[in-house]
């Protein structure tokens, strides 16, 4: 009688169509991000997050015509980050449809947008969204600095202390990608989890590193509660949800 | 996945008065067989079959949003006058005496005894897929008893005070769901209903509750 673990797909999309590159055989046309959205959905993910990696903000229109077809047919939540600044932002995309919003760059430069954001619209809007890395910079205290632009730039903000400070300022949950383990495929970064469960009461989602089904219950273990993932659903065989959750459920967690 | 058979399509008002993402709420409506919009207007409040009352952010925002439109009103009228509503999240929660949200307490609009409180759990919000504990006899959660549902909040009603001592009266229905503690997931009262989750967003099991109440119309 708990709430699930929920697994979620992470779509990045790019100019209204999905990018990283999606293997199903089946699919009529792999690139769109509503007819994957609709596949994960029957496939019971139990959310979806949406990544806008478009560059230039003419094309960012695109992404809420996206959110917006999705919501249509895809009736879980919807969770769209990427370029996300102001209350402004978060109003259209809720308006187009979403039902969280995720932040990052921007929350760094400007950590009281999220005061601003959660007071408009509450706290379960808001998801914090880091990209974390180990770091030797003894002024990091935990170990894990917050970095920007997908990993390639360093800030020198500890990771730890960041998401204190975004759960205590309103956000209602933390998406802690490990840049380290992002794309390794070898398993989630459980030190990390660990070290950000111990500082915060708000739901947290952990990503980055998933290669099989078995890495997933080690980051339930660590204080994970939601696990996000890109490349093994997309490459991996359309049944990978429901492996995912078997793994889960077999470790002693619930799934939906 | 059961819609809504038969001849007419059930009119659905839900209820905008800028309250988050209410678009999923009238797709979600319009695909369980109703014919759903989103407005603000009286009249078609009142003429609806059916008014749904969404709701996410705060207690007292909602709330004085409501009243600034004259909604409390009208959903005072419609079920005064046996005509059906169904309030989701916080429109679940307003239907109860108060609401107590950072040591601010709201008055709520009093359908039903209960203080909209603090969850007690270790992790909040309470977000993601949890069980329910249906009521017996519920028509709201008939054939999706032992389904998930979305739920999204940091507050809930802990408690259920009614006085049920009036044998002229039928009961409320009242279904229970736990995160930290038990909580109210849902009531069920004559023409009046609410749920804390959200069934618009609770995939398949959402959308054949939805299909339920309309049914109810």
């Amino acid at each position: 009688m708990t709430v699930a673990v929920r697994v979620i797909p992470c779509l990045d999309v790019d100019a209204g169509r999905v990018v990283k590159g999606v293997r199903f055989e089946d699919l009529r046309d792999a690139g769109d991000p509503v007819e994957l959205a609709r596949r994960y959905n029957e496939a019971g993910a139990d959310e979806l997050t949406f990544l806008d990696v478009t560059a230039s903000t003419a094309d960012r229109s695109t992404t809420y015509d996206v959110v917006a077809q999705t919501a249509e047919e895809v009736f879980i939540p919807l969770t769209v980050g990427g370029g996300v600044r102001s209350v402004e932002d978060v109003d259209k995309l809720l308006r187009s449809g979403a039902d969280k919003v995720s932040i990052n760059t921007a929350a760094v430069a400007r950590p009281e947008v999220i005061d601003e954001i959660t007071r408009r619209f509450g706290s379960q809007v808001l998801t914090l969204s880091l990209d974390a890395r180990r770091t030797d910079d003894p002024s990091v205290a935990s170990g894990f600095e917050v970095t920007t632009h997908g990993g390639r730039q360093g800030t020198g903000i500890d990771a730890v202390a960041w998401c204190r400070e975004a759960a205590e300022r309103g956000v209602g949950e933390i998406l802690l990608n490990s840049i380290d383990a992002d794309g390794t495929q070898e398993g989630f970064d459980l030190e990390m989890i660990r070290a950000v469960r111990a500082v915060t009461t708000v739901p947290l989602i952990a990503s980055g590193g998933a290669g099989s089904p078995e890495d997933f219950p080690p980051a339930i273990d660590a204080g994970a509660d939601a696990v996000l993932a890109a490349s093994i659903f997309h490459f991996g065989p359309v049944d990978m949800i429901a492996r995912v959750k078997q793994a889960i459920r077999e470790a002693g967690h619930p799934v939906r | 996945m059961a819609g809504v058979t038969g001849a007419a399509r059930p009119t659905v008002a839900v209820l905008d008065y800028g309250s988050g993402n209410t678009h999923s709420a009238v797709r979600a409506l319009q695909r369980a067989g109703a014919d759903a919009r989103l407005t603000a207007d009286a009249d078609d409040v009142m003429n609806a079959d059916g008014l749904v009352v969404p709701g996410v952010g705060a207690f007292q925002s909602v709330m004085t949003a409501l009243k600034d439109l004259g909604a409390t009103r009208w959903i005072g009228r419609r079920v005064a006058g046996g005509r059906p509503v169904l309030g989701i999240c916080v429109g679940h929660q307003i239907l109860f005496d108060a609401g107590v949200e950072h040591g601010v307490r709201t008055e709520g609009m009093g359908e039903w005894p209960g203080v909209v409180e603090a969850l007690p759990a270790p992790i909040v919000p309470h977000m993601g897929w949890n069980t329910v504990r249906p009521a017996e006899g519920s028509a709201l959660f008939r054939g999706i008893e032992d389904e998930r549902f979305y739920f999204v909040h940091s507050y809930g009603v802990l408690k259920w005070e009614f006085d049920q001592a009036h044998e002229k009266i039928a009961p409320p229905r009242v279904t229970w769901a736990n995160h930290g503690g038990d909580f109210i997931a849902a009531v069920e009262n004559g023409p009046l209903a609410a749920t804390q989750f959200h069934p618009e967003k609770s995939g398949d099991a959402g959308m054949q509750l939805l299909a339920n109440w309309l049914g109810t119309l």
